[in-house]
């Protein structure tokens, strides 16, 4: 990362704000950054899957059963990364799947962030009682493993799109929840918080207007990271097949499809799990990146 | 640890698991579906008969009461009967527990063997090769589905070079006196290397795709943990008095660089605990983590819950053997 | 306590000699030479003191001498040798043999300097299993912890027999100087670097380390470079002083010669700060400014912009130059400020 190490030492001409210098070490960091543009790729594909997709990827067609790949013997180009058990699509099906996983992916770590940021704000920086029950509550889900804990609450909420969203926000809550609660305890000693509480400045404004702009970046910084924990849960829990059910596209249960034919037909298993190590690497450098160039001091 | 700190580290253990407990019984209590008409579904049961059932159960107590029954019993290992299997949870559970407490030390034990050599070499040939190639390992480490990994993994080593087998813990024809229940132990301690051979030919691929992301975070903790180390003042101190690079590296540095990868190792052996799941299905290996998954499709609730509680409650005692653990294992901090 | 060195100059050659020693730090803003031409010798069983500000190069210059130098720190220029044997020709096994063995060194804060995860026992042993020749072949092991609890007595720690075997953080702070003392000097080296041996303790165990110094190097013989800020702690204990600022000498002599007569517009600063019982109401006048950025130096004198004499002719290079017996500076006023 020394392209970063560079631009820092580079006057900048105009006055930037921090965010701005930030977000131009990320942008002068090519790794990180081809990383966002594969990740900005997904999101595209998400939103315009129909376009996308070469076929329909609910249309079965038993004469295409476990087609193979267009280079092996007995594919076609039109069935790029062949077909599974029904015939159907491949490559359509993972670029529908996009859907799940990003939609997932966002909706968990937005809400969860929101939901998180409140609560840690308010343990952080009004003590007391409120501190001491949002901690206990923190603690005991932090009690829980993360996927036992989301396997427990899908078998009690039966599956469904809204309710993996709900299962995984139940506990992903807190990770922001501490971390915001952790910068909220260093801030408060701060200059700039005592002296708007000396100007007598409302709590509220004090939380959201003086500390909450100064940790966002941190925040932010850490949701991103989450996001790809989040998509590997989610297809953790489709592949064991108490996430999204079929026929809808998700590629932890497209990998699960494959199981029983990983003697004869590799590819149906394969291409999909391609599909979210490619997702979930590209947001993990992505991520990686955004916390250096925000946070120079983590990295070495 | 002195004993005071120790005693007053276990009294904030209480109320977590309570409340672990609580919340347990809660998502059981909410759960859709009257565990009474799910048992007696294949029966025609008069509503009398339903009704008796209920009342044996307990079900028509209030919450409270039967939050009380729920924690005596559980506290005693009473979990209720298994109907699926007509055999009480506790039985059920203790028989699958083995495979899975093999199947996470090895993970463990393999995650410690690749990330403390990896890290420590890391550290000290900086952003030099096997640093380079252990960034991108480490990267690719905490991507990886693990379902999917194996699956690969199981492509390659058994479907197409068939090096291994495709999945259980044990072939048929290698009955070994149990003595831990630890497959590889039981054939090693019964003289057995042929069924010994054999366990850890099934072992090898769960525990891999297991302990990759585990490997990976401790990697990255080694890494770190050493890098510190080696800029310290005692570093400097060892090198005046001309003792060996080697020495320096491997009981100066490393003893005290060790400290934090073993405690992040026992707080990540908990999310070994939920990998276990996946892999288990995906290896078919005769384990809890299977077991409950299983539970969870026949409605087989009580397993689930007792199963969810024995999870959380070994987390939480991890956790708890970690802070233990760091403060025993860094004589700064010891209290 | 003060004895002259006068007769051992004319007898023995040094047993350190440095000469134009210059070490540099690649940073972000360019390449700082935190040491810049030093020259430098120490005598047999003479005790030389440093002193400086702290960023002056003197612990830096002593680094450079034993080798470890904090990377990308790094020996640019000039000669480091000693009983004849020139160390920037050493490879990593010719260090190994002589650190410890011959040259030894203490560091400042000895909670940081000893191993936190070690025992005593161990860290003490560890030197003489790497060094001590005459070690019998059998009972070795019983022979090195018997020499390491005689190192410990000899340092003044009580029931060293006992001790032996605990950890550093169960000792006070001046026991554990001592117990770094006596780590340095079990295989009784021929020079030992003490750098601010005492910065990190009270000021009653301050002399009581120094004291453990001084009568160690009568005993053992050895020589001892003394780094300190502390003008006092050099009056007392050492022989003669090397006083430095921004990577250079500026003023060099005996101890007594230089403290009565300063010559270096710094050093007269230096003795400003000194509380005398002779003239406890005099006022103490703190020298202003700061040591300079130590990076593209050169064509000034260092200390023009703190100096209270400075003049357009200082806008030069300056060399040491005589100006007492056996006693040098760093100053072309020297004449003119003595008026």
């Amino acid at each position: 990362m020394t392209a970063a190490v560079e631009a820092s030492v580079v006057t900048p001409e105009r006055i930037e704000t921090p965010a701005w210098q930030s977000l131009r070490r990320f942008a002068a960091d090519r790794f990180s950054m081809a990383a966002g543009i594969v990740v900005l790729i997904f999101v595209l594909m998400a939103i315009l899957a129909p376009w996308f997709a070469p076929q329909d990827p609910y249309e079965t067609d038993l004469l295409r059963r476990l087609q193979p790949p267009a280079w092996m013997e007995g594919g076609e180009w039109s069935y790029v990364l062949g077909c599974d058990a029904l015939g159907r699509d491949i490559l359509s099906r993972i670029i529908y799947g996009t859907r799940i996983s990003i939609t997932i992916g966002l909706a968990v770590v937005l809400i969860a962030t929101v939901i998180g940021t409140v609560l840690g704000l308010a343990a952080g920086y009004l003590r007391g009682w409120v501190d001491i029950a949002i901690s206990r509550v923190i603690d005991i889900l932090l009690g829980f493993p993360y996927l036992i804990f989301a396997i427990a609450l899908m078998a009690m909420m039966g599956p469904g799109l809204q309710n993996i969203i709900l299962a995984l926000v139940y506990k992903e809550w807190v990770v922001p929840a501490r971390v915001v609660r952790g910068e909220v305890l260093a801030a408060r000693e701060m200059e700039y918080v005592e002296a708007a509480r000396a100007v007598g400045a409302p709590r509220l404004h004090i939380m959201f207007r003086e500390i909450l702009p100064n940790i966002l970046s941190s925040v932010i910084v850490v949701s991103t990271i989450r996001m790809a924990h989040v998509i590997i849960l989610e297809a953790s829990l489709s592949f064991l097949g108490i996430g999204v059910q079929p026929p809808t596209a998700s590629w932890g249960s497209m990998v699960a499809d494959g199981r029983a034919f990983i003697l004869d037909a590799w590819w149906v298993s394969t291409f999909p799990g391609i599909a979210i190590l490619a997702l979930v690497l590209s947001i993990n450098v992505a991520s990686q990146g955004l916390r250096d160039a925000f946070d120079p001091k983590f990295s070495d | 640890m002195k004993p005071l700190a120790l005693i007053s580290r276990i009294t904030q253990l209480v109320p977590v698991l309570l409340g672990v407990s609580v919340i347990v019984f809660v998502m059981m209590a909410l759960t859709p579906g009257d565990p009474v008409e799910i048992m007696l579904a294949d029966q025609q049961a008069t509503p009398e008969q339903v009704q008796a059932m209920r009342h044996d159960m307990g079900l028509d107590r209030p919450a409270l009461e039967r939050f009380g029954i729920f924690l005596s019993n559980a506290l005693t290992g009473d979990f209720g009967l298994s109907f699926f299997h007509r055999r009480p949870v506790f039985d059920v559970i203790a028989e699958r527990l083995p495979a899975t407490i093999e199947l996470t030390l090895a993970a463990l034990l393999l995650a410690l063997a690749i990330s403390i050599p990896l890290g420590v070499v890391a550290a000290v040939k900086k952003n030099g090769v096997v640093d380079r190639l252990a960034a991108i390992g480490s990267l690719f480490g905490t991507s990886l589905p693990g379902f999917w990994f194996g699956i690969i993994l199981i492509i390659l080593f058994a479907v197409q070079f068939k090096l291994l087998p495709v999945s259980g813990r044990l072939d048929f024809g290698c009955e070994v006196p149990p003595v831990t229940h630890l497959m590889t132990v039981d054939s090693l301690l019964r003289g057995r290397p042929s069924c010994f051979a054999d366990a850890l030919s099934h072992l090898i691929l769960p525990a891999l795709t297991l302990s990759l992301p585990m490997a990976a975070v401790l990697t990255r903790v080694q890494r770190s943990a050493m890098l510190e180390v080696l800029r310290s003042d005692y570093i400097v101190f060892a090198e005046a008095k001309g003792i060996s690079r080697r020495r320096i590296l491997w009981r100066h540095a490393l003893k005290n660089a060790l400290v934090p990868t073993v405690t992040v190792a026992a707080i990540e052996t908990g999310s070994l605990l939920g990998g276990n799941m996946v892999v288990e299905t995906v290896f078919g290996w005769p384990g809890l983590g299977r077991l409950v998954v299983e539970s969870i499709f026949v409605r087989n609730y009580p397993l689930v819950q007792a199963a969810v509680l024995l999870y959380a409650v070994t987390y939480v005692l991890l956790n708890f053997f970690a802070d233990v653990l760091y403060t025993t294992l860094n004589p700064r901090v010891r209290l | 306590m003060h004895s002259t060195r006068s007769s051992a100059t004319d007898m023995s050659a040094p047993l350190l000699s440095v000469r134009s020693l210059k070490t540099c730090f690649p940073t972000r803003a360019g390449l700082v030479t935190a040491v810049d031409g030093v020259d430098l010798d120490v005598y047999p069983g003479e005790c030389l003191g440093i002193v400086g500000e702290s960023g002056s190069g003197k612990s830096v210059t002593f680094a450079s001498v034993i080798g470890l130098v904090r990377s990308p720190g790094y020996v640019a220029e000039g000669s480091i040798r000693f009983g004849g044997v020139d160390l920037r020709r050493l490879d990593s096994n010719g260090w190994r043999r002589l650190r410890g063995r011959d040259i030894a060194m203490t560091m400042q804060d000895a909670l940081t300097a000893l191993n936190p995860a070690l025992t005593v026992a161990e860290q003490i042993e560890e030197v003489l299993l790497a060094h001590a020749e005459d070690l019998p072949k059998r009972g070795r092991q019983a022979a090195v912890r018997e020499r390491a609890i005689e190192m410990l007595r000899l340092v003044g720690i009580p029931a060293p027999a006992k001790r032996i075997d605990d950890y550093p953080h169960q000792f006070s702070g001046g026991m554990r100087q001592r117990i770094m003392i006596a780590i340095a000097l079990s295989c009784r080296p021929k020079l030992l670097i003490a750098d601010e041996p005492t910065t990190a303790l009270d000021v009653t165990i301050q002399a009581q380390v120094l004291d453990l110094i001084s009568d160690l190097r009568r005993e053992l013989g050895m020589s001892v470079v003394l780094i300190t800020h502390d003008l006092g702690v050099v009056a007392e204990h050492t022989d003669r002083v090397a006083v430095m600022y921004a990577g250079q000498v500026v003023e060099a002599g005996p101890t007594r010669e230089l403290i009565d007569r300063p010559k270096h517009p710094y050093t007269r600063g230096l003795i400003g700060l000194i509380p005398r019982l002779s003239d406890l109401d005099a006022p103490i006048r703190p020298i202003e400014g700061q040591v300079p950025e130590l990076i593209g130096l050169g064509g000034i004198c260092r200390f023009y912009d703190r100096c209270e004499f400075r003049a357009s002719k200082c806008r030069t290079d300056i060399s040491m130059i005589d100006v007492g017996p056996d006693h040098r500076a760093r100053c072309i006023r020297v004449e003119e400020i003595l008026q």
